[in-house]
């Protein structure tokens, strides 16, 4: 046999198999049932900062450590990627609005429950115009944004307003991060973007705000989502995130010198100051009371939220190129009821954890 | 006993070896593609080659429900329209600028030092600087691509002209030559088959800094397809045009290579394929 064919074909299968064990070790661990450490990733937004701050101040081993387990918390810089993973399998929370959690990991197959609601965005979210005050200007226009993300959402809403839609407009994909950059540009007039962006191109001269998402409160929601059957196997998962979200939320909501302290550290963590940060949250409703937070969750307006965020994903071909109509992919609600495929449900709203946090009984 | 570097594979052997890390990487793609599926048939990182067929139908055969367009190939006619552009400028403006530079000394001390400088910085750094000055439009796109690769191209065709030996210059001046006939009869002929090259070394960075651009701010291309879908982790868009890039790129090398053999034999008179 030629040395160098055995040489080569050795390695090469060696090679082979550890790209197959690479590619497959992260597939999701659906039997690992019962397991006692886990991992949660976040990204940086105003209404996940909380996540950080406990994990860097001790809250969350503190929690973690009550029910015997081990909770890492893992930031990304890039919040696409980090829902990107949680779909592979390499993660077993992760934060994420809930447009974003319906149309990756429930649409991949993965069974993903709405753990905490953390809070929606009232006023985040923002269509900013140059030379135009109300959303009639827009019409005609190239807008700038990251297109099929919640900006999207946003402008198919103001366009709704109107009786108009997207076709009445030219969507230009468009990077966040470089959103404040190209508003510098004469070509671009119109823009759809989050903050802390927002904040910063409405410094700007020549800039209006015509829309924002206080026009439509409570449609785009703010999550930490885990995996269902790992929930189910492991409750203690559940109850030490909810645990440590709420001492967060008593500790950061609180006006005194710890919680100016907690707010002020978030603020820097996101790039800005106590000031700032405190901006953010005034156009954020933040749920720092779990029984209100339980409360939103279970309302029936939850569900025509959740049926305009499906309509949206499923026209723009979210849904998979397959799905016949928007009912492909089931979404379960506190109350039980199921929208959609009941025999397909990968998405799940439940209050059982906020309500320990509210009776106290975590 | 023949010694290993002395051992050569004969035709079909060579071209079995060749085919085995592809066959082999498509077989730990299909393993871990079907380990991953068993688990969750929805799964999307890894799709089934059903799946992948799927969707290079609806991507390059089937009009888009929504534009009606079909979305490869404006994608690709998009793409290819903008690497050509900024490719085309990058090699002009590296061929005028190298040659002053390799030749005239005048030239060399006023844009030697500024050249290599430029060449070090990463364009994508300065992303937003070149934004503000050509917009967000087709132009950004050709500058990105010419700001990523003509000054490569420049310094490296300076250094070849620098490199061709002084006797030929001396030679020609001997014979008469004025500066602008050693350079259209003494330099340029030599220099054709090394631009190609240069060429050829930089369109790997060509494709990078066309993607980059297309990410940034866009409404058709292939950069802007896949970065678009792996917002929903559409692995099975993703993967074929990766795949079509790949291919694309490996095409132009390829005619370079090929119209470089024809053209001008005398270079590179091994024929060693490069």
């Amino acid at each position: 046999m030629n040395p160098f064919k055995t040489i080569f074909g050795t390695s090469a299968v060696a090679a082979a198999a550890l790209v197959a064990f690479g590619l497959t070790a992260a597939a999701p661990s659906a039997q690992a049932a019962e397991k006692t450490s886990f991992k949660l990733a976040w990204s940086i937004y105003v209404g996940w900062m909380p996540w950080g701050w406990a994990a860097d101040n001790g809250i969350v081993d503190k929690w973690a450590d009550k029910y015997g387990i081990d909770i890492e918390v893992v930031q990304f810089n890039d919040y696409i990627e980090s829902i990107n993973q949680y779909t592979a399998g390499a993660f077993d929370g992760v934060t994420a609005t809930q447009m974003d959690t319906l149309g990756i990991p429930s649409v991949g197959g993965v069974d993903s429950t709405a753990l905490l609601i953390g809070d929606f965005s009232n006023g985040n979210d923002a269509l900013i115009l140059k030379d135009g005050d109300s959303v009639e200007d827009v019409l005609g226009r190239d807008v700038h944004l990251v297109e099929l993300s919640v900006s999207h959402y946003l402008l198919a809403r103001a366009l709704a307003t109107l009786g108009k839609s997207e076709r009445d407009v030219t969507v230009v994909n468009t990077s966040d991060a470089d959103m404040i950059a190209a508003y510098q540009t004469d070509d671009v007039t119109a823009v759809v973007t989050w903050n802390p962006l927002v904040a910063e191109i409405l410094s700007m001269p020549n800039a209006t705000k015509v829309f924002d998402s206080s026009d439509i409160p409570g449609e785009i929601i703010d999550l930490t989502v885990v995996n269902s059957e790992t929930l189910a196997d492991n409750p203690a998962f559940g109850k030490a995130l909810a645990g440590t979200w709420y001492e967060t939320m008593g500790i950061m909501m609180s006006d005194t010198e710890a919680g100016r302290a907690a707010r002020a550290a978030m603020g820097k963590a996101s790039g800005t100051d106590l000031a700032g940060y405190d901006m953010q949250i005034a156009s954020t409703k933040m749920f720092f009371d779990p029984a209100e937070a339980a409360a939103f969750g279970a309302s029936e307006d939850l569900k025509t939220t959740m049926e305009s965020v499906r309509t949206f994903l499923f026209d723009h071909g979210l849904l998979g190129d397959g799905a016949p109509s928007a009912d492909v992919v089931g979404i379960e609600f506190a109350d039980g009821t199921v929208m959609g495929d009941e025999s397909n449900v990968n998405l799940r709203f439940t209050t059982r954890y906020m309500d320990m946090a509210a009776d106290g009984a975590l | 006993m023949t010694r290993l570097v002395n051992r050569h594979p004969d035709r079909p052997t060579r071209l079995l070896l060749a085919m085995l890390p592809f066959a082999l990487l498509i077989a730990a793609y299909a393993i871990g593609s079907d380990m991953r599926l068993a688990e969750n048939p929805n799964d999307k990182l890894l799709p089934s080659f059903t799946a992948l067929g799927d969707a290079i139908t609806r991507m390059a055969f089937t009009p888009d429900k929504r534009t009606g367009d079909y979305l490869l190939w404006v994608d690709t006619v998009a793409s290819l329209t903008r690497i050509a552009g900024g490719v085309a400028i990058a090699t002009v403006f590296g061929l005028l600028v190298g040659v002053s530079v390799g030749l005239l000394p005048y030239a060399r001390a006023t844009l030697g030092g500024f050249l290599s400088a430029v060449a070090m910085i990463p364009p994508l750094a300065i992303l937003p600087i070149l934004f503000i000055l050509f917009g967000l439009g087709e132009l950004s796109k050709f500058v990105l691509v010419f700001a990523g690769i003509g000054p490569f191209i420049a310094r490296d065709i300076a250094m070849r002209v620098a490199e061709l030996p002084t006797e030929q210059i001396v030679k020609a001046q001997t014979l008469g030559a004025s500066t602008w006939q050693i350079c259209t009869r003494v330099v340029l002929p030599q220099m054709w088959p090394r631009l190609m090259d240069s060429v050829r070394l930089s369109l790997g960075a060509a494709w990078l800094f066309l993607i980059a651009a297309e990410a940034v701010a866009s409404q058709d291309g292939l950069g802007y397809r896949i970065f678009l879908v792996r917002r929903y982790l559409a692995m099975d868009v993703i993967l074929p045009y990766v795949a079509w890039i790949t291919l694309l790129a490996f095409s132009f090398d390829w005619l370079l290579r090929v119209l470089q053999a024809r053209l001008f034999p005398w270079f590179a008179p091994e024929g060693a394929s490069r």
